[in-house]
């Protein structure tokens, strides 16, 4: 592997994330551009096919593709500098701003700050809420969504289980029982 | 004995982002809830508006959020090394998993179980979701009152799906207003207080003209 290789690939990760707002999902068309359009590293056909297997297995979508267009063009090496490009400058960002804000922590300037954004952070929930529950109707129909809600609601808020274990009771009926119902 | 314990540290952060990076199917927003649980409810390492805090500022800078997420908790916790163990274990496990099973990706993506598996996942997801939402609404209403609560509910409501301005504007409005919040608040006040001392005053002051 060149280093010029590394260096694209440190600067067409950095780039795709640190222009991405809102997360994974939101940088995924600025990774296209780079990693298709721009180094032609893959295909697009390609990038469909990695894309499709990033939504199939669990865990965030940004880095798994990272790990896997890096590893394809420059090994183990290459995998890791493109992972360290999508995840450490916004990390240290995040770091270094709440730092400033701990510090200030007494004063009333923050306090303000951190009473203010609750009701933005619960309307933000609110409206992943609603998109969450219009593609699990759109996926498993209203009857389905509303009983596995209903299941899921009861064992976290009134048996107090683990979230974890309620996510892996859901694939094991995904799994074992959605495909053989007649959908 | 101190050793001990900060290895336990490392444990706790490595299980509980490997958990979270493992289970948590489609991407950031949905790992919330789970980052969430572990940090707050299972370990107890920050109480619920610091955590709250923490996702405002990730959603307000670009990158992926869980990572970001999981650097910070891992900072929090044990510095820079805490960082990394953390963002390793979250990210690990699905990377490898990416690169090893790319074979099998047109199998993978079209089978029938995998297609199950999410959209049963994906209630519960919003369920999580859900509950964060009132619980967040929930503190903001103990925080601001109910009336002043409500209508900053209204705004960002407004703001985000009304006229849909991008949620990392929203957030640095508002705590840009929440940087003098409190001081307004207090201001007013102060203005209620004298206007009552004023009245109280001259309502003396009429009593004892009549005397």
């Amino acid at each position: 592997m060149e280093w010029t290789d590394w260096l694209h690939l440190i600067i067409g990760f950095f780039i795709a994330n640190a222009l991405g707002y809102g997360g994974g999902p939101a940088s995924i068309p600025l990774m296209y551009r780079e990693i298709v359009t721009n180094r032609e590293w893959t295909t697009p056909a390609d990038f469909s096919n990695i894309l499709a297997l990033g939504n199939a297995l669990p865990g965030p979508i940004a880095t798994k593709i990272a790990a896997f267009v890096g590893y394809d063009v420059g090994g183990w090496a290459g995998s890791l500098l493109a992972l360290a490009a999508t995840i450490v400058p916004s990390a240290i960002a995040l770091i270094l701003l709440l730092k400033v804000l701990q510090r200030h922590r007494k004063s009333p300037v923050v306090k303000g700050m951190t009473l203010l954004v609750q009701p933005v952070i619960a309307v933000m929930m609110l409206l992943l809420t609603w998109q969450m529950a219009e593609s699990s109707i759109a996926s498993i129909g209203i009857l389905q969504s509303l009983i596995i809600a209903a299941v899921a609601f009861w064992a976290m808020q009134f048996r107090k289980m683990h979230p974890a274990l309620v996510i892996v009771a859901a694939f094991a009926y995904g799994g074992l029982v959605i495909p053989h119902l007649n959908m | 004995m101190k050793d001990n314990r900060a290895r336990n540290i490392y444990m706790q952060l490595s299980w509980a982002m490997m958990k979270t990076g493992v289970i948590g199917y489609g991407g950031g927003p949905s790992v919330i809830p789970l980052i969430r649980y572990e940090a707050v409810t299972q370990y107890k390492w920050m109480e619920d508006d610091e955590f709250g805090e923490i996702l405002a500022l990730a959603n307000a800078l670009p990158g992926p959020i869980a990572t970001k997420m999981a650097a910070y908790i891992g900072y929090r916790e044990k510095g820079a090394s805490g960082a990394v163990v953390s963002v390793l274990a979250h990210i690990l496990p699905s990377g490898l998993a990416m690169i090893l099973l790319l074979s099998f990706v047109q199998y993978l993506s079209s089978a029938a179980f995998i297609q199950g598996m999410i959209g049963a996942v994906t209630p519960v997801i919003a369920v999580m979701l859900g509950m964060m939402a009132y619980e967040f609404g929930e503190r903001a209403v103990k925080g601001l009152g109910i009336y002043v609560g409500i209508g900053f509910f209204a705004l960002a409501f407004g703001l985000l799906q009304g006229i849909s301005i991008h949620p990392a504007i929203v957030i640095l409005l508002f705590l840009g207003y929440g940087a003098f919040h409190l001081r307004t608040v207090a201001a007013l006040q102060l203005r209620k207080q004298r206007k009552q001392q004023r009245q109280v005053q001259q309502k003396e002051g009429v009593t004892r003209g009549m005397d």
